[in-house]
Parts: structure tokens; sequence; C-alpha cells
């Protein structure tokens, strides 16, 4: 496959400080090198490919955006880079580190106590200690304020009761964030693997994310230690923070998922014949070509007003849902619109549009739907939340 | 330990060289460090390592874009950065680069000293045996194995030559030109990055290496680039057709009279 030398139609380099191109660069040899020659077997076989967990600890992708406890303390622009970069090698990777950094490492650096972060956070950087996070229930997903999984509270512990699905990392993970009902208020409860009452199963036969894992944790008479419960997170406001940290990251990814398929396509287009002329030289042809770009530009630039506003305290839920479902969404019709390009070639697993079309199936519902960050944008510009 | 890494800033090899007024235009290149230099940088983090002591300084001569090359082996772990002002010098000249290099050297002090054995532009692979001459020490080239004993001031280098290796032990200081198969470079790592604003990279002249500007100037180069010109355009193929069997005979005779590599 030709080397992946950056998607830059607008000079937006210029727009990212030297250290942000250098983490930038970092992430995308490492993804050359590393995850694209492996990721397609670990496709096909839906295996997750545990060995680079240690390698990317090393280099700091765990948490990147956080401050001290092993953490490498980027900006949120070279951290949203670094997203950008995993998904362009294969969405399942960079959910991986997605669900350990934003939804398990945040709560526990925004939501927990000193001891709490001393205790889990060092070994989370280090790629020790694997996390996921349980907020959907199988019939609670776009709401998940109906959730039926509950605390409470018993001498110096609390029982957890109920079950949680589509659980990215559900069973590989050391630990899990839950979120359960205590007398009736959502709250976030740490919970330990190997905890008597707590068990996974891995959910098979997805034709998407296949190289991540997903499953089912349930929670029968579940004891924990109270010190467990996250003391800073009161209310759906508590998961909702975390998705928002993890929501930004995906803006950043959906792009990096757009670039790979553009690169691809561009690269076939420009090579493959047909009625003795580049297929590139076809009109129709082009005009993919262009509307990829295009909206890749476009969003790429979204992605980084939403970063530098994160940077300086201001980017706002409806910002990040307005990149998140965009993006997402370019991701998608660049991979689909990639495939076409591609022809025959483009349904095998030869080439890497196909994948990432599938992976994007999941990115595109996941971490709120498309649908319903359409919504959010609606009740933004409207004051009228049209989804509850 | 004292550790001198000299880096060149090369085109990066995906980059398509555009040539204007017969010369490389420099405003279209992708730059990187060279490749073979990263094996250098490697080399030199692993010695620190394995000592438990000692410093790492990173060397570039060149215009102020070299400083990025330079950055990128702080960001890998060496300690300190050394820029080397080139306005005014045969950068194309390995006699004028190593004697400039040799005297950045000297003022650094070293025990010893890695550098790739080429650079992927001009491919001369003479600077760093050229400097180690000057410098009166000895040279190793094209490495894929070192080994040092600091206490006995001695060291021996693996080479790879026609059908086996040879292992050869020299005294220290010495210089060593590296090659590919002599360790896998890192990545630079975020805390790596993120520490390269807290080191500082140093800015030599010519004037503070009393080298004289003369004798290193484009006039005095003993090897001068009178012009760059692209590789002539590659011609049509030609297709045979008919019987295999004339097809066969037909390609022979091409290949023997018209190709004449058989
Ligand atoms: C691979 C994968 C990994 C996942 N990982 C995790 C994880 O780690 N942790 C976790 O907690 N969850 C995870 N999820 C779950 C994910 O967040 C949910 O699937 C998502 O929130 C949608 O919920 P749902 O699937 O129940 O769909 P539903 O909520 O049933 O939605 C179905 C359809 O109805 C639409 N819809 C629903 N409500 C409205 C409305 N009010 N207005 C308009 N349209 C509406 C939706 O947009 C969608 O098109 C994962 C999912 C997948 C596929």
């Amino acid at each position: 496959m030709e080397k992946f030398d950056g998607v830059d139609y607008m000079e937006i380099d210029g727009l990212f400080s030297e250290e942000e191109i250098l983490i930038r660069d970092t992430a995308r040899k490492f993804v050359q090198d590393r995850l694209i020659p492996i990721i397609e077997k670990h496709s096909r076989e839906g295996t997750f490919p545990k060995d680079l967990v240690p390698e990317i600890a090393e280099l700091g992708f765990l948490g990147a955006n956080l401050e001290g406890y092993g953490c490498a303390g980027l900006n949120n622009v070279a951290y949203g880079l670094i997203m950008q970069e995993l998904e362009r090698g294969d969405s399942g990777f960079r959910s991986f580190v997605s669900v350990q950094g934003a939804l398990c490492m945040w709560p526990i650096y925004a939501y927990g106590n000193e001891e709490q972060k001393k205790k889990y956070l060092p070994g989370m950087a280090a790629g020790k200690l694997i996390g996921c996070f349980g907020l959907t229930e199988a019939d609670f997903g776009s709401n998940p304020s109906g959730m039926l999984t509950n605390a409470r509270k018993d001498g110096n512990s609390y029982i957890l009761n109920g079950s949680k699905m589509w659980i990215t990392n559900g069973g590989i993970a050391d630990l899990a964030i839950v979120w359960a009902k205590l007398d009736g208020r959502i709250r976030g409860f740490i919970v330990e693997k190997g905890t008597p009452g707590y068990s996974t199963s891995d959910i098979h036969g997805k034709f998407s994310l296949r190289a991540s894992v997903t499953s089912e944790l349930a929670f029968q008479d579940c004891r924990i230690p109270a010190e467990n419960l996250l003391p800073n997170a009161d209310g759906l406001k508590g998961p909702l923070g975390c998705l928002n940290q993890a929501r930004y990251g995906i803006a950043w990814g959906g792009i990096g998922a757009a670039m790979a398929c553009y690169h691809e396509a561009l690269e076939y287009a420009k090579t493959r014949i047909q009625f003795d002329r580049p297929i590139a030289s076809f009109q129709m042809v082009q005009e993919k070509l262009a509307w990829m770009i295009r909206e890749i530009t476009k969003g790429q630039l979204l992605a980084l007003q939403v970063g530098r506003l994160k940077d300086q305290g201001k980017a706002k839920a409806h910002h990040i849902s307005m990149a998140k479902m965009n993006n997402v969404d370019v991701g998608l019709q660049c991979a689909r619109l990639g495939r076409a390009i591609l022809g025959a070639n483009g349904i095998t697993d030869e080439y890497q549009c196909g994948r990432h079309m599938c992976n994007l199936e999941s990115v595109y519902t996941y971490e709120g739907t498309h649908d319903i960050h359409t919504l959010i944008i609606g009740e933004a510009i409207t004051g009228i939340a049209a989804y509850k | 330990m004292n550790i001198l890494v000299f880096v060149k800033q090369v085109p990066d090899t995906e980059t398509r060289i555009q040539i204007q007024n017969g010369a490389v235009d420099t405003a279209s290149v992708k730059w990187v460090a060279n490749p073979y230099d990263e094996f250098a940088i490697e080399e030199a983090l692993r010695i620190r390592e394995r000592l438990g002591a000692g410093k790492v300084t990173v060397l570039s001569l060149g215009p102020d874009r070299v400083k990025e090359a330079i950055k990128y082996g702080l960001s890998l772990g060496a300690d300190e950065g050394v820029q080397v002002k080139g306005e005014g010098v045969a950068l194309d000249d390995p006699l004028s680069v190593a004697t400039v290099l040799a005297a950045a050297a000297t003022k650094a002090g070293f025990d010893l000293i890695l550098a790739g054995k080429q650079a992927v532009d001009m491919d001369h692979a003479q600077t760093g045996v050229m400097l180690a001459e000057l410098l009166d020490v000895p040279h190793v080239s094209v490495v894929v194995g070192l080994e040092l004993d600091p206490a006995a001031k001695t060291g021996s280098a693996k080479r790879e030559v026609e059908g086996g290796a040879e292992t050869v032990t020299f005294d220290l200081p010495a210089m060593i030109t590296t090659q590919k198969g002599l360790n896998e470079p890192r990545y630079a790592s975020l805390k790596g990055i993120m520490a390269v604003k807290k080191k500082t990279i140093a800015e030599w002249t010519l004037a503070d290496l009393g080298v004289d500007p003369a004798s290193v100037a484009p006039a005095a180069a003993r090897l001068r680039t009178l012009e760059a010109s692209p590789p002539p355009p590659r011609p049509a193929g030609k297709l045979l057709e008919g019987e295999p069997a004339e097809i066969a005979k037909e390609l022979v005779r091409l290949l023997r009279e018209e190709a004449k590599v058989i």
C-alpha cells in the first residue's frame, strides 16, 4: 500500500503547533508500522490486538490529555490528532483508546477522589489496567436515564444488580465504570474484575468493530466496597461528561477514517485503467474524490475549532455533538464512495474501505446516534428538545 | 560517556523532487532526519541507557530548518542539540562539511561520535569517515553491532561483509557510521515530545568554531554540483503480438539485439 503522508488540501497543518505536528507524526508512524500491517487479520478473525497495548502506553497515548498520574498532559488538539491517526488505522482500535482514556480514566480523574486516582490512573496510563464503561442497557440506549441497573447501600458496601449491553472492552477489562441508580439517582461505581457477582460475556457475530471486544456485563448481588463510588458525579450529567470527552475524540477519528478511504481511493483511481484511461480521468470519479476532499477539509476545520474551544474551556456539548455527527458521517460517506471507486476490489479485505465502512456503522450509532446529535443541535438552536 | 550524533536533514524519500534552473527546488521538499542517522540516535540513546549515565548531543549543520531534525532527536531522548549555522558553507561537498563538523566535535568534546553511514539525498557515504580522519580518531563504517567498554576505553563493532561478518576492535574516542540492522529506532513518546521545549538548541557559527569561512566556501569545494536534472521519462513499453512461440522468439531477439541485456 502507498505510504500515507497526510491529507491536507487547505494547508491546515499551518494551524498546528510544531509540538502538535510532532505528536501527530509519532501516532502516524506507529499506525503505519505497527497497526496497519496486522489490523486486517485481527478484524477478519475478530480479535483485539492486545499486544499493542503496552506499546501505545509506552508512547503515552492512554489518557494523553490528562495531567499527572503518569499521563502525558497534552492539549486537546494534540490529543485529537492522535485519535485521527488511530482511526485512520481502525475505528475498533481507536475505540479501545477512547474507552480507556475518555470513558474510564477521565471519570476517575474528574469525579474520583485522590485515593481512587492514585490507585487506578497510573496503572491505566501504563496499560496494565484496562477499563470499560457501562452505561447502555439492552432496553436503554439513546435514553440511558431509564436504566434499570441499581445499587443499594449495605453497611460498608454497595450491592449492584442489573446488566449492561454493548460494552466495549468488557471482556478484557480489569475494571468497569458502571452507572447505576442509587436511591433513584445515577451514580458511577468502580467494579473490579473478579468481584463475586460480576460477570461478562462477549458479543459475537459483529460485522463492525471486529477488532474491538464488545460485551455484556452482568451484576448479580455484586458487592463492592463503599469507597468504589465516584464521589463527584451525581445524575445523568456524570456519564454525559464522559461521553463529551469521547465524542470529541471521535470527531477527529471520523476524519482519520475518511482520510484513509480517500487516500486509498485516490491512489487506486490514478492507477486503475478502464477504457484505456485511468478511472481518475472520468468526471464521475473525480466528483466523488472532490466531494471527499471537500468534506474532509471542512471536517478537519470543525474538529480543530472544537479542539481550540475545548482548550479554552469553551466547548459546549452541542459543539461537540456537531463535530461528532458530521465527521463520523463524512467518514462513513467517504468509506462508501471509496468502496465504489475500488469496484470489485473494494469488497475484499485487501483494501481498507470496506472495513472502515463497516466499522463506522458502529461509530455512527454509539456515543449518541447521528440522529440524537441532530436533535441536540436542534435543541441548541430552537430551545426545544425533540427527543424527550 | 559523551556521545555526539551528527544528523543531516534530507528530503523525505516520498517527496517528489522538482528541478528548477538546474537545481533541486527545496521549496517543494518535505524534510526529515536522514533515516541512517536514526540508527545513530537510537544507538546513542541505548548506550546511555545501558551505562545509566552519559550525555547525547545531536548536532546538525545547515539552515534554520535543520532545527526540526534536531528537535526530532531531542524528542527521542537526546539531551542537547546544536545547530551549526550553514550559511556560506558548501553543503554539497563532503570534505567542507566534515571540516566544519570536525571543528564542532572538537568544541563539544566527545568519547564517541555516531552518524549514519550515508545520507539518503546525495549518497556520498564520505562525511563520517572524513570527519574521523580530520579528528585523527579511529573509525568503523557501516556498523551493524556495537559494544563498548568505557572503563578500558575500547569497543568492538560488527560489520557485514560479502558472505559473512567481521568484528573490528577500536580505541575510544572513535567515530562509527551506522547501518540498517544495528537497532530498531524507537518512536518519539509524547513525554519525549513535550520535553523538547525544556531542552536547549545551541547555535554555533563558523567563527565560534574557528573555521575560516573561505576554506569551506563553495569556491573552495573539491566537489561541485554542476547541474541537477530529472531522470528521462520512461519510454512506452512494447507489446508483442502473435503465437506464443513467435512472441518468445521475438522477445529473445529484442532482448539481445535492442536491449542488449542477454
Ligand atoms: C460496537 C459498539 C460499542 C459500544 N460500546 C459501548 C460502551 O462501551 N459503553 C456503553 O455504555 N455503550 C456502548 N455502546 C452502545 C451505544 O452507545 C448505543 O448503541 C447507542 O447509544 C444507541 O442505543 P441503541 O443501540 O439502544 O439504539 P436506540 O436508542 O434503540 O436507537 C435506535 C434508533 O432509534 C433512534 N432514536 C432513538 N430515540 C430517538 C429519539 N428520541 N428521536 C429520534 N430518534 C431516536 C436512534 O437514532 C436510532 O436510529 C456501543 C455500541 C456499539 C454498536
